[in-house]
């Protein structure tokens, strides 16, 4: 049940508190799903923030999404628990507050009869754990140490992790959990100050970092150590003083390849590599507060943007104007999510309730959950058939009688007593990961 | 005649002015008089045409008779209905039906799904470990800095001095242009929890900004209805030196209970209840009236209160995560009008 439910959660939320939500987007139903990170805040999803928290996990961790109707799928009160509270080793460092977002990765869109989907999950003391949403637990963790500060990106490409943190450190790790390495396969030094690291969605190896006074660079990991593209501050203003530099967030457009970002000074500009200028090739300004998350809309045109005050805009970048605003949030917005077909988008913030709105046709809140924590980060399953899934039935999934040793001794170390034998029976099933394929959205 | 008709149309009422009245009578007389020509009985009650409203005559003083007399007509009734269901009240005694409470804007409320529960663990976990919680383990006692806007004039002066007075461990230091983003490290370093900021307009001081401050969030407030000590009536005499208790009136929801400990924290843990002082943050419609009082209990049951200090009105505007920064800061909440404000039922605090 708990598989069940956690399969055909659409939207997951990371919160301050540690705790991994997922949810319904639709009507029909609040399944619950998601579990704590060890009472640490989660760093990303999409992205993450850390706070100075560490500690006990709350007890239950699985709150649910409300999706609409009240109906249903309490599924029998006795929704197991989700994912296991890990509790304090006490080891964790102490993070100064700062806001570590990472990127993570996004089940794959393409399959509808999708089995396997995987989250990573970056937290506060820099572990970065694999959350299966088939099976709705968490299945493994590993630290990644090295750098100061929290997550800012996150990415997987070939069975390698690409982690990077605050202080410019960005590693790329091996991804593989019977053997958590401790040396990575790759270090490279951003810049200190970064904000955001993402992938290409098209090029699993060319990464983009930028940050405050941290200029936008384009990393090919595979290629040299020196970045394949390094943006150029814009000319002075007309006080000939210098522009300063606030990298807050970076998408790449798909089909060409240019980067699109926003700053902390309320500016949103569009880069292109591939003309021989390093300057942005435009930029617009929105409001006077400074822009905290972006994400692209499924028409291709234009980016959604959100600042510190909660206003969402979408913006054209052809031609650099706004097309329209999206009203309700009262916090800052701390993670924004686009459908990759549908026109929907899924806005989190520090007001603690994640919103659906829809962009066009017309423009406006869908429908808004209350979650008892801040959000930081929010991600959309890709999957085009929303509203299709049906009612589980509750079916006993087939038991597989390999017992892994090392998912016992975790089991015992970590999870608490639950009623529920199915649980722990399909904890112990072989996990099955499907790595990310290469043509999927990524956040 | 339609003005004879009226007229004895109105003396058929009983008419208490005495001007009216004579004339009315004469009035009546001269029809009596007239139908007695005619040998036609004259109409005893009343005769308007249907359709009829007092707004439609057009003479203002008999309009003016016509509706005190029909308003007074219906407060009778009115009283008449209210001892006839108190009387049926009594009659049935315990089988009455419970008396219907009248709707007020706090009952219509609408429901808010971010009011607290109790016992909900996640909020309980995510205030343990919120910024807060070093003041609530009893690790830390509050410090309290006041301050005002630049060239602060009287009343904001008296003020400050006279919240001085009620929080306990509180400092008020001139504000000399400093800016708050310099004053704050300063503050953290000396061991300061909290920073009170209170704004000056136009003489009188209208805001309010409490920042805790290793890190913690930074609320901003209006303050109107600001009334000094000497301009309370049948005040007590001035606060003494005990630490005085505190109560948090009404903060139900998520953001109330974050504005509720915020200023549960400006006060040390341990009142001491030989002052008998208590100062009171009440909510209410999400505006926070501030009370200083002495209470003496005369009895068991009853308590005499004398209002001492200084009484303000707070409304929130914004809450910030982190320390004052206006421009480049994180809002939790920020109060948009336009937006939040639709609703003559609806509350956030």
């Amino acid at each position: 049940m708990a598989s069940d439910a956690a399969r055909w959660n659409h939207v997951w939320v990371g919160t301050e508190t540690g705790i991994l939500k997922g949810g319904w987007r639709g009507l029909a139903s609040t399944e619950s799903g998601g579990g704590t990170c060890g009472g640490l805040p989660l760093a990303t999803l999409a992205r993450l923030t850390p706070s100075t928290r560490r500690g006990e996990p709350s007890t239950k961790t699985s709150r649910e999404l409300h999706g609409g109707g009240t109906a249903t799928a309490r599924g029998g009160g006795e929704r197991p628990l989700l994912g296991r509270r890990r509790r304090d080793s006490g080891e964790w460092p102490l993070p100064g507050g700062s806001s570590g977002p990472g990127a993570s990765q996004p089940p794959s869109p393409r399959h509808p009869a999708l089995l396997c989907l995987q989250i990573l999950v970056g937290c506060a003391d820099r572990t970065v754990k694999h959350f299966s949403t088939e099976e709705g637990i968490f299945q493994g963790q590993r630290h990644c140490p090295g750098g100061e500060g929290t997550f800012r990106g996150l990415a997987q490409a070939d069975g390698t992790l690409i982690t990077c943190v605050d202080s410019g450190i960005l590693r790329v790790w091996r991804d593989n959990d019977k053997e958590a390495s401790p040396d990575p396969l790759l270090e490279l030094r951003v810049g200190p100050g970064v904000c955001r690291m993402r992938q290409d969605p098209a090029h699993p190896h060319v990464v983009a970092t930028g940050g405050k006074e941290n200029a936008l660079k384009v990393w090919d990991l595979q290629g040299s150590e020196e970045p394949v593209f390094r943006a150029k501050n814009v000319r002075n203003d007309w006080l000939d003083l210098r522009v300063p530099i606030w990298d807050q967030d970076i998408q790449f457009l798909p089909g060409s390849q240019k980067l699109v970002t926003c700053t902390g000074y309320h500016q949103v500009r569009v880069y292109d590599p591939a003309s021989p200028q390093r300057r942005p090739v435009l930029e617009t300004n929105y409001g006077e507060y400074p822009l905290t998350a972006m994400t692209l809309t499924p028409g291709g045109n234009s980016v959604i943007v959100g600042n510190t005050h909660g206003q969402l805009a979408e913006i054209d970048f052809r031609q650099g104007r706004l097309l329209g605003c999206l009203k309700g949030l009262a916090g800052s917005v701390r993670g924004l999510q686009c459908h990759p077909s549908k026109p929907l988008l899924a806005s989190c913030g520090l007001d603690r309730v994640l919103r659906v709105h829809r962009i066009q046709n017309p423009r406006g809140l869908e429908h808004k959950v209350y979650l008892k924590s801040q959000l930081n980060c929010v991600l959309l399953s890709g999957r085009d058939n929303w509203e299709d899934e049906p009612q589980e039935p509750n079916k006993v999934p087939s038991e597989d009688t390999e017992t892994d040793e090392l998912w016992v001794a975790l089991e015992a170390a970590a999870k608490r007593k639950l009623p529920d034998l199915k649980q722990t029976q399909r904890a112990l099933q072989t996990k099955r990961r499907k790595k990310k394929r290469p043509g999927s959205t990524s956040p | 005649m339609a003005k004879s008709g009226d007229k004895s149309g109105g003396s058929g009422k009983k008419s208490l002015k005495r001007k009216a009245a004579i004339a009315e009578l004469q009035r009546a007389a001269v029809a009596e008089h007239e139908a007695t020509e005619s040998g036609v009985q004259p109409p005893k009650t009343a005769a308007f045409p249907p359709g009829f409203s007092i707004s439609e005559i057009k003479n203002k003083q008999r309009r003016h008779l016509m509706f005190t007399r029909w308003k007074q007509q219906q407060r009778k009734e009115k009283l008449a209905a209210k001892k006839r269901l108190k009387k049926e009240r009594e009659a049935l005694g315990d089988k009455a039906p419970p008396k219907p409470i009248p709707k007020t804007i706090d009952n219509q409320r609408v429901y808010d799904e971010t009011i607290v529960d109790p016992n909900d663990e996640e909020v309980a976990y995510d205030e343990s470990t919120d910024e807060f919680a070093s003041y609530f383990n009893r690790q830390t006692s509050p410090k309290i800095l006041i301050t005002t806007s630049d060239r602060p004039h009287g009343r904001t002066v008296r003020l400050c001095e006279q919240l001085s007075t009620v929080i306990p461990n509180s400092h008020v230091y001139y504000r000399r242009g400093l800016a708050l983003k310099k004053i704050i490290p300063q503050c953290i370093s000396r061991d300061f929890t909290d920073l009170i900021v209170i704004n000056e307009d136009r003489k009188t001081p209208n805001g309010l900004i409490l920042s805790h401050l290793p890190d913690g969030p930074t609320a901003h407030f209006k303050m109107s209805s600001v009334r000094l000590r000497k301009e309370i009536k049948r005040r007590g005499k001035d606060p003494t030196e005990h630490i005085p208790e505190i109560i948090l009136n009404n903060f139900t929801t998520r953001l109330g209970h974050s504005v509720g400990r915020m200023f549960a924290s400006l006060f040390p843990h341990n009142p001491q209840f030989i002052g008998r002082q208590v100062a009171t943050f009440h909510n209410q419609r999400d505006y926070i009236f501030f009370r200083f009082h002495r209470y003496i209990f005369k009895s068991e049951k009853k308590v005499g209160i004398q209002e001492l200090g200084p009484r303000f009105t707070l409304k929130l505007r914004s809450l910030q995560k982190g320390t004052f920064d206006s421009k480049y800061g994180e809002y939790e909440w920020v109060h948009k009008p336009r937006e939040m404000d639709t609703s003559r039922r609806k509350f956030h605090l």
